[in-house]
């Protein structure tokens, strides 16, 4: 079990302040818009930063007052948004630069089905692939916890999901302490089982995914986020076209709805009345 | 002139080869933990030592030549210390010329070393740091392979540049044959005795070499960045 309390005074006034205790196969999802301190937060974690209180893993203290355990010695396995893979080595040589074990090296290829690119150099390797092995490299270690730092920004969405089941089966296998920084709402969904919401370096919320995530309120039967794109008047109508996620929607609205709308604002969308048809695509 | 090529002394020539390559040697072991510590550290006196390692780029050599003349002769305590104790003589002898090439060119090694240094992504840095490795491991498997057009540069214009140097050789070399007379301290010799046949060959194969050196190094990064790319 890891357990903690630390505390940095981050630029423009704002302090960290978070405090928490997870267990070994808990998966946690930090959300949170820029500046609130999540990757500062990884970063303390990983020892990379200093802070002031106390991390505490199994019997083992990482910080506190006296003790600052430096990255080497503590079982993190860390993934960076941009991969850090180290260009002058192969594949397999940026496992192996970990922990010389070939047989683990090969294991982790096979999870992550680069077997065949094992002696390429990361120069010659897609974004969805590089992060594959910063991946397989963070597990060289056999880490009880492993941070990604929006790991999947950066890569396409049919990847994302590829690598959404490898990390959730990594963490599986390895039973390790996973922290993800994500700002993705079903990526959340599928991987944690808890979730934190940092605002001004604090936890604003914290809960069950679904507690977190789930925007509905009273008996809406759908809720959806939406940003506006444009507002345009038809006669006596507005039509409003609406960005759901990927998908671009149309719809009209009577003046008096279309009223306090503006072009660029986020939007809750909800019905009620009826029950949704669905059709697979 | 073919007359003049074929009695050319070409000892001037490999005593300005033979001190820039210890120099080069000697600066490139130095320079490396010194490049490293300068890239890593956020210390206040940062400033202060890349002052002082950039001071021979600024400084006339004349300056650095008398200050290096004094700090060898007896007159200073340390000159006073390597004669007496250890018997070594650094004034107008090749010895002297490498410690002094070293001051002189250090700037040229470092800063490319460091610059390398300091643009290589620090995540890849961290991501060797995360993996257990310590900063010599880090230092010599991560850092250095992934700098390499930087370390060409750095070798090879602190080569070129020892080889290029003037004032602070006359200085504290002075002009002695096969001892520390240089190449360029022969051409300033010859041109002071109207030699302007051997001055024009001398200055011409200095010339075609410093072209060719950097012409080496030119290609060697273009071709090294297309492959990163």
């Amino acid at each position: 079990m890891i357990s903690l309390h630390v505390k940095k005074e981050l630029l423009n006034d704002i302090s960290l302040d978070i405090k928490f205790d997870l267990q070994y196969g808990e998966f946690l999802a930090l959300k949170g818009k820029s500046g609130s301190g999540k990757t500062t937060f990884l970063r303390i974690l990983a020892g990379l930063e200093s802070a002031s209180g106390y991390i505490k893993i199994d019997d083992e203290i990482w910080l506190d007052e006296k003790t600052f355990l430096p990255p080497q010695k503590r079982s993190i396995g860390f993934v960076f948004q941009d991969y850090a893979l180290f260009p002058n080595m192969s594949v397999i040589e940026n496992l192996l630069y970990v922990k010389k074990d070939l047989e683990l090296a090969k294991h982790l290829l096979e999870i992550i089905e680069l077997e065949k690119l094992k002696d390429i150099k990361p120069a010659n390797l897609s974004g969805g692939q590089k992060q594959r092995v910063a991946l397989a490299r963070a597990m060289m270690k056999k880490p009880k916890v492993l941070l990604l730092d929006e790991p999947l920004s950066a890569i396409d969405p049919f990847t994302r999901q590829k690598l959404q089941k490898e990390i959730l089966q990594l963490h599986n296998t390895f039973k390790t302490i996973t922290i993800l920084v994500s700002h993705e709402p079903s990526e959340i969904y599928k991987l944690s089982t808890k979730v934190a919401v940092l605002k001004d370096g604090k936890i604003q919320k914290e809960g069950l995914v679904k507690e977190i995530l789930l925007k509905q309120k009273g008996s809406q039967k759908f809720s959806l986020e939406a940003e506006i794109l444009d507002i345009k008047k038809i006669d006596t109508v507005y039509s409003v076209v609406l960005a759901i996620g990927q998908q671009l929607n149309e719809i009209v609205l009577s003046p008096n709805e279309a009223k306090y709308l503006k072009i660029g604002q986020k939007v809750t969308i909800s019905t009620k009345a009826f029950s949704p048809n669905i059709f697979s695509i | 002139m073919i007359e003049n090529l074929t009695n050319l002394d070409f000892e001037p020539f490999w005593i300005s080869f033979k001190l820039a390559s210890v120099t080069t040697f000697v600066l490139f072991f130095i320079s490396l933990p010194l490049s490293w510590f300068l890239s890593q550290t956020n210390s206040k006196i940062k400033p202060y030592i890349e002052s002082l390692v950039s001071l021979p780029i600024v400084l006339p050599p004349s300056v650095l030549g008398f200050y290096l003349l004094w700090g060898f002769s007896t007159s200073s305590p340390l000159g006073r210390y390597l004669q007496e104790n250890l018997n070594i003589e650094l004034v107008f002898s090749f010895e002297g010329l490498v410690v002094a090439s070293c001051f002189y060119s250090l700037p040229f090694m470092v800063q490319p070393v460091q610059s390398g240094m300091e643009s290589l992504n620090k995540n890849i840095i961290e991501a060797s740091y995360l993996s257990g490795k310590g900063k010599i491991t880090t230092l010599f498997r991560v850092v250095l392979p992934n700098i390499k057009p930087s370390l060409l540069s750095a070798v090879v214009i602190t080569f070129a540049h020892t080889i290029g140097e003037f004032g602070v050789v006359l200085m504290v070399g002075g002009n002695i044959d096969g001892e520390t007379k240089v190449a360029s301290v022969a051409i300033y010799e010859m041109v002071e005795t109207l030699d302007f046949a051997n001055a024009h060959i001398y200055s011409g194969i200095m010339l075609i070499i410093s072209f060719i050196v950097l012409l080496f190094v030119y290609m060697f990064n273009h071709r090294q960045k297309k492959v990163m790319l």
